[in-house]
């Protein structure tokens, strides 16, 4: 199971599990953040570790509350390794690495949910089999939210209810997921009552 | 090309609003149809499905499709929905043929069930469509995208009640990749479309812990072409406001907060969902219609068994259906104005009005 703990959900929230060595022909690891502690423990159960990073491409981002393990990752000695400054900047490499990729790859996503659903996002939008697909959380559990209102995503999201970076409205966090928008749903707290905002809790860190 | 309405209302189509001034309300021969979901005194989420099968001569369950005196005004206002916000109408890219699938099967439903307002003319995939009410006559070649102003999910539903959506079978699950929705209850298609059906009814309270969608999932993944099923779903709006959707929620969440014991009885709607499921014939998609009924409270008890049964079953509805069907905080208020009507009589099995 996932390292990390999350309080009992719904049924659209996806649900981790460990990540696991399995026979391919090239090895694709998306993390960022603690991301990088579970490769390591990935790498510590290959039957052949040598020849599983001989075949691997890294493609690592620090995590959204600081935690940058790039020398960590570096040093494992992967075929490619590639750090980039955010999930943002490494979509466009994501995009082509997924292009490009041939069956028989396997895909370990690692880190957080907002870098995970993105991930699986473009891979799926590939028509490569979600079988190929691994995911396992590590590190922050802050929120990628999508306004339902304006359809602004919101990154990192630590407060509930919070400002929408969009529109503005304050919204509360519903535990509604779609994979294919990589995002929780965003609702507006105040609707009925214009104004009367509860106090922000911090519910993700 | 285009889909401009000229609408003949002729005697029995009713000019009204859905918005602003909400000029909707039932005649007494609709309320006297009016599909009351409540079939015994109290409310508990089950798999209530039966086959759709054509019911009693002029009640909703008659036909295929139901087609009410409200139709040529909830077309209007589907447009107008349309208009502001066109995410309300998606189609992923696999979802074509399905599109055409429900596409035939509302024109030879409607065709046949109401040949006064419609007609279909097919002549091999050269095809002739008219309907009255909306004063629509258009030749096209079926499956064939070209010969349409929309694709074939969009250019039918906007010329029939309900929502709808299209649900794509792959993997041992559907998946909800197509969908018109412009009547919903505060749910969002453009957040949950190509959500599988367990991913999709997420956030509903109990009924998971119940096994609900599993059993529900089973018996739709066997459901063959040319037996749909239905069954009701309902909740409250508050104005006869058919589009009560999450992205516009700050437009109409203050009006729950506007009911009094005065106006309560015009202005709190019971919404019942009529939902009938078809397995499409090339495709095998399943078509989900959602056609939605709204009725006043004040319409509603002129049938005095449904102002009782109403009464009790709000009354001692679990909390957390109030809760997730969005009408908690003016259920006090809601029991309170119907307790008026509720006498401590009997009432009879089923949800006929009669016998009381």
């Amino acid at each position: 199971m996932s390292k990390t703990i999350f309080p009992p959900s719904i049924k659209s929230r996806p649900v981790y599990a460990t990540l696991e060595p399995r026979p391919g022909n090239a090895h694709v690891v998306i993390a960022d953040g603690e991301g990088a502690e579970a490769l390591a423990d990935l790498l510590a159960k290959a039957p052949d570790r040598a020849a599983m990073l001989a075949q691997m491409h890294i493609l690592y981002a620090p995590g959204p509350t600081g935690t940058d393990q790039w020398a960590a990752v570096q040093t494992l000695g992967a075929a490619q390794s590639y750090r980039a400054p955010t999930i943002a900047a490494m979509l466009p490499r994501l995009t082509k690495v997924v292009s490009e990729a041939h069956m028989g790859t396997q895909f370990y996503l690692t880190g957080t949910e907002g870098l995970i659903g993105q991930a699986e996002r473009e891979i799926m939008m590939t028509g490569l089999p979600f079988a190929a697909i691994q995911k396992e959380h590590r590190g922050s559990t802050l929120r990628r939210v999508q306004c339902v209102h304006c359809k602004g995503i919101t990154e990192n999201v630590a407060l509930d209810p919070f400002v929408c970076s969009h529109c503005g409205l304050s919204l509360y966090v519903r535990d509604h997921y779609s994979r294919r928008i990589a995002a929780f749903q965003g609702v507006n707290i105040d609707a009925e009552d214009p104004g009367l905002v509860p106090a922000a809790v911090e519910r993700f860190k | 090309m285009s889909l401009d309405f000229k609408p003949e209302l002729g005697d029995f189509f009713k000019d009204e609003t859905f918005r602003d001034d909400f000029t909707f309300k039932n005649s007494p021969a609709a309320i006297a149809r009016f599909p009351f979901p409540f079939d015994r005194d109290d409310y508990m989420y089950s798999v209530n499905m039966e086959p759709h099968i054509s019911g009693r001569p002029g009640s909703v369950f008659e036909k295929t499709f139901d087609v009410d005196e409200h139709y040529v005004s909830e077309m209007i206002d589907r447009a107008k929905v349309l208009a502001e916000d066109p995410l309300r109408c998606q189609s992923l890219p696999h979802m074509t043929l399905a599109g055409w699938d429900l596409l035939e099967l509302i024109m030879d439903s409607n065709a046949r069930d109401y040949p006064q307002w419609f007609s279909l003319h097919k002549n091999g995939n050269q095809w002739h469509w008219i309907n009255r009410p909306l004063g629509i006559d258009h030749k096209f070649t079926f499956l064939d995208e070209s010969t349409l102003p929309y694709g074939p999910m969009e250019y039918i539903t906007r010329q029939t009640q309900g929502d709808f959506s299209l649900q794509d079978e792959r993997d041992g699950n559907l998946w909800m990749d197509a969908g018109m929705i412009t009547t919903q209850a505060d749910w969002s298609l453009d957040f949950d479309v190509g959500m599988n059906f367990m991913e999709w009814h997420a956030p509903v309270p109990l009924a998971h812990e119940k096994q609900v969608f599993d059993r529900a999932l089973k018996f739709l993944l066997k459901l063959q072409n040319g037996s749909p099923v239905r069954r009701f779903n309902w909740t409250m709006t508050v104005n006869p406001l058919l589009d009560t959707a999450p992205e516009t929620y700050p437009k109409w969440g203050p009006t729950k907060a506007s009911l009094t014991q005065d106006n309560l009885g015009s202005k709190q709607h019971l919404r019942v969902e009529l939902q009938a499921l078809f397995r499409l014939p090339r495709s095998n998609a399943i078509a989900f219609s959602i056609r939605a009924y709204l009725g006043k409270f004040e319409e509603l008890v002129t049938m005095p068994k449904w102002g009782r049964r109403l009464h009790r079953v709000l009354r001692d509805i679990h909390p957390d259906i109030a809760a997730y069907k969005g009408f908690a905080r003016n259920q006090p208020a809601m029991v309170e104005w119907l307790a008026k009507y509720d006498d401590g009589k009997p009432t009879s099995p089923g949800w006929w009005p009669t016998p009381e």
